[in-house]
């Protein structure tokens, strides 16, 4: 349709403006263009600071999230994330104020506190999240003071997250809002002393479909604790621990890196990254954890632990990887973290990676991935549906590894597709996680009704397509 | 206890402050599927980022397709200095890219909550560029005034003011749907076709948000109302307008009436033997010509299966909820088929659902409760209380199944967490046989799974006495 997006150049964009967010590995181009505002009617995939801070917080599972704006922010982020609860469920329920003209025109502050109070008398929770959006920011709402005023009142925890949407197109703002508010949360009351443990704390892991669990279930064997996690699986209370555990374990670093330099600063808990995508990354975060730990018993345990579970999923593995050798896959997710490990994944089945993108990556993540991939790969900041087409299209991929957005582009076109977003309900951390997710790229990239979907009209007509 | 009040008050609202797992989405959603459904048309949302990817996350879900929604992604600095460059400059962007023939651009609250005059901003950017062969259409639609549906009912009666002008008088009628499936669309054409009728089918997105695979893909899907034949709209004998709950101000229909005399038939949506008889009534006095036996024959076979299923069906204790005009269809559907809802309930207010209502339900046995602008824990509260053992509507409701076991019913907008959501049908006496053989098989799904355990429990264990 549009002459720059079929010209036979690769990695032109569509919109010459965002020229200099697409790169390809290995051509020594200048520095990618990331971490800015999207291009307006670019279609950015990106969401908001809200929706960030919302992902972020929203699995503490006893706390009430409040959303304070119009009724569009709490339904959008209603459940939306496949965290798992060992206990309270009450995390699930999409708390909104429903601001409407009146409160928009009024101020929407008394409304806020009345939420507060009623939902203070009918659940009794230990915290309250109250989460600012566009409108609420933009009206001026004082939701510090409302908050404060609402602790004072009912001797419970009403915590303000400063998460208006138009601050930027960029989640990445909104997990900084969402640590901000963690850290009011975990900050121990004056002369309270928290003593220290042996345990860890596993930041920026969400318990998707259980993955904390599997984590958890590896550590133990190796005889280590999980204190609390960032925020799967996690309460109040135990939130309120975090300052004992002896080690911070980082998993999502876009959502957890400052929290755990600040905690580190505050209460000198150093911190290490961990990555649970894909079986070496996992090999590899357990040796570095039991490294930490210095105790022969652990690391005998762990070298015991991962042998075994090596030996255990490599033969089936390799049967996907027999299937899948040569294959072209591309990448475009949310986070860097992410994005760099599945790199490793599809490597390790014999994939080759044509096109990788994230829509919250920095330079040194970008300037990472560029080193690992090879050359003439896409590397693309913030992608748009019109270049992920092109590229997809040109690049002759086989599989794509994206959020729900670009799932059915993919259909559309043709190509295989593996969900991997925060509401799956499949594990794919760990070693059980690698063979889940190396069956679903089999499953679409190998499936048979692609096949069938290029078997021509019998009698030849094509009219109705 | 239920019938009581709601005897003493037909419509009752939501009475707690706070909105507790959302019943409805926000407006601009609405316009966004209004204009999807018009020829080579692309929608822009002016507003944060977020509210476009949440607005595309849900389209996609519930369509399985790619539903591609342009955004101003106005951020700090605009929400200050005003949006007018970012608007202006996404309108480039999409231009660029998709090249449509027709723009809608809808607002968010935060740019109403800013003030922003979309319509000068349009008018200018259209002078400056000096546009033509495209049609940018603005339509506000700030979530603070109302739900998805009165925002989809907005862009139509906006898309109608936009293109009307005068006509000459022609046979073709028009027709004006509020957001039903694709499917139902396809059935009502349908049965417009075997009624020999011409018409105008206003929006329709029968093709464009449910396409067939093959062929190449097209960023704006092929289909969707024709802009000739909407400014034609005018000229037309009579409009049939499936709004009998649609308020005067938001009705497209009451608009071509109003400035152009054109008679308007305001008919319930034709789902239901009733309703579905009242639409046939109408087309016969139209077009004059007779109801042909493939239609008669499929009321027939709806007749004779409403005599099979009617014992089973008075065994349903529903919940109906969801847009207006869909949960008066479903609550007239069942209350012939003598499974009066006890839970009647929409996001929507003021609509003319409740006085619609009236002479359905007087004279019921359980006279239902009734509630606008629900959430679902209101919904949840009066379903507990009437005993309801089935639920019926968009997928918002699923906590009904997961915390009550009461089935869920899915029909309406958005089904985002079960496949073919665009493919439901439930229009017409074929449309209404799907949806009643889904009905009762629910209910009989349920009892038979359940009732050798419920019975054992009350009649031969000690505690069930």
């Amino acid at each position: 349709m549009e002459e720059s997006c079929t010209l036979a150049n690769s990695a032109t964009a569509c919109i010459a403006e965002r020229q200099d967010s697409i790169q390809t590995a290995g051509t020594g181009r200048t520095r990618i263009h990331c971490t800015t505002d999207s291009l307006a009617g670019s279609v950015s995939q990106r969401a908001c600071v809200f929706c960030g801070a919302r992902v972020v917080l929203n699995p503490v599972t006893d706390a009430v999230h409040l959303v304070h704006g119009p009724i569009g922010c709490a339904t959008y982020t209603m459940d939306i994330r496949g965290s798992l609860s060992s206990g309270s469920e009450l995390f699930r329920t999409s708390f909104s104020t429903d601001m409407k003209e009146k409160d928009v025109i009024f101020g929407g502050e008394k409304k806020l506190a009345a939420c507060i109070d009623e939902l203070v008398a009918k659940y009794h929770p230990p915290a309250i999240f109250v989460y600012a959006t566009c409108v609420s920011g933009m009206i001026g709402d004082d939701i510090v003071a409302v908050c404060k005023a609402a602790s004072a009142r009912h001797h419970t925890e009403v915590i303000p997250v400063e998460s208006s949407g138009f601050i930027s197109g960029n989640k990445v703002v909104g997990y900084r809002a969402a640590a901000e508010a963690l850290l009011t949360l975990i900050r121990p009351k004056e002369g309270e002393i928290i003593e220290k443990t042996r345990k860890v704390n596993f930041l920026g892991e969400y318990n998707l479909a259980g993955e904390m669990w599997l984590a958890r279930r590896y550590l133990a064997e190796m005889g280590i604790e999980i204190n609390v996690a960032f925020t799967g699986d996690s309460t109040v209370a135990a939130l309120k621990k975090a300052p004992s555990a002896c080690l911070n374990l980082v998993q999502c670093t876009g959502s957890m890196h400052w929290v755990a330099s600040n905690l580190e600063r505050t209460f000198g808990t150093p911190y290490m990254d961990v990555n649970f995508f894909g079986p070496e990354n996992t090999a590899e975060s357990l040796r570095r954890i039991a490294a930490f730990y210095n105790d022969p018993a652990i690391t005998e345990r762990t070298e015991a632990l991962i042998a075994r579970e090596m030996k255990r999923i490599r033969p089936e593995i390799e049967k996907y990887r027999a299937k899948l050798r040569g294959k072209r896959a591309a990448i475009y997710l949310g986070g860097a973290y992410k994005a760099i490990a599945i790199i490793r994944q599809l490597r390790g089945l014999g994939m080759e990676i044509v096109l990788s993108g994230t829509q919250t990556g920095n330079v040194d993540e970008y300037e990472n991935m560029s080193r690992i991939l090879s050359e003439g790969t896409i590397i693309i900041d913030d992608a748009n549906p019109a270049e992920l087409e092109k590229f997809l299209l040109e690049k002759h991929v086989d599989v794509m590894i994206g959020g729900v957005k670009e799932r059915f582009l993919a259909y559309k076109l043709g190509i295989g597709f593996v969900d991997h977003n925060h509401d799956r309900k499949d594990g794919l951390s760990g070693f059980s996680g690698a063979v889940r997710f190396a069956r679903e790229v089999y499953v679409t990239t190998c499936s048979p009704v692609w096949k069938c979907l290029h078997t021509p009209v019998p009698g030849g007509n094509t009219h109705g397509q | 206890m239920a019938s009581e009040a709601a005897a003493q008050t037909p419509a009752q609202g939501r009475v707690k402050e706070t909105n507790e797992n959302q019943c409805n989405m926000c407006m601009p959603i609405g316009g966004v599927v209004a204009f999807k459904g018009i020829e080579n048309a692309m929608v822009l949302i002016h507003g944060s980022q977020g509210c476009s990817t949440y607005m595309r996350l849900f389209n996609v879900e519930h369509f399985n397709e790619p539903v591609d929604i342009a955004s101003s992604s106005l951020n700090e600095k605009q929400t200050i200095h005003g949006g007018e460059a970012n608007l202006k400059k996404a309108m480039d962007n999409v231009i660029r890219v998709y090249q449509p023939k027709v723009l809608g651009i809808l607002t968010t609250c935060l740019a109403e909550t800013m003030g922003e005059d979309i319509d000068r901003i349009v008018a200018s950017y259209i002078e400056e560029k000096k546009i033509s062969g495209i049609d940018i259409v603005p339509v506000p639609t700030p979530s603070y005034s109302g739900t998805h549906a009165e925002g989809y009912w907005a862009a139509v009666r906006g898309i109608v003011a936009y293109y009307a002008r005068p006509a000459q008088s022609h046979r073709r009628i028009n027709v004006i749907v509020p957001n039903i499936s694709p499917a139902d669309l396809r059935e009502i054409k349908r049965i417009l076709g075997l009624m020999g009728l011409e018409y105008t089918l206003l929006p329709d997105i029968s093709m464009t948000l449910d396409r067939p695979w093959g062929g190449k893909y097209q960023k704006i899907p092929p289909g969707g109302t024709p802009t000739a034949a909407i400014a034609e709209m005018t000229g037309a004998p009579v409009t049939i307008q499936f709004g009998s709950t649609c308020p005067d101000s938001l009705s497209p229909g009451k608009y071509l009436e109003d400035e152009y005399h054109v008679p308007l038939v305001n008919l319930p949506l034709p789902i239901g033997l009733g309703n579905m008889d009242l639409f046939m009534k109408t087309l016969h006095k139209i077009s004059g010509n007779p109801v042909p036996d493939e239609l008669v024959t499929e009321r027939g076979w709806l007749m004779d299966a409403m005599a099979d299923a009617h014992k089973y069906d008075a065994d349903g204790v529903p919940a109906v909820y969801g847009e207006p005009e869909l949960v008066y269809a479903l609550t007239s559907t069942l209350a012939e088929n003598g499974a009066m809802p006890a839970v009647i309930a929409t996001g929507s207010k003021n609509s003319l659902l409740a006085e619609r209502l009236i002479p359905l339900t007087e004279g019921a046995d359980e006279p239902p409760v009734l509630i606008e602008e629900a959430d679902f824990a209101s919904i949840e509260d009066a379903a507990i209380r009437a005993g309801v053992n089935i639920a019926i509507g968009h997928s918002g409701g699923k906590m009904l199944s997961e915390r009550h076991d009461i089935p869920l019913l899915r029909i309406g907008y958005p089904i985002h967490d079960r496949m073919g959501g665009q493919r439901i049908l439930s229009a017409g006496y074929r449309g209404t046989l799907a949806f009643l053989d889904t009905f009762t098989n629910t209910l009989l799904n349920h009892k038979y799974a359940t009732y050798r355990q419920k019975i054992k429990r009350e009649f031969c264990t000690p505690e069930g006495m």
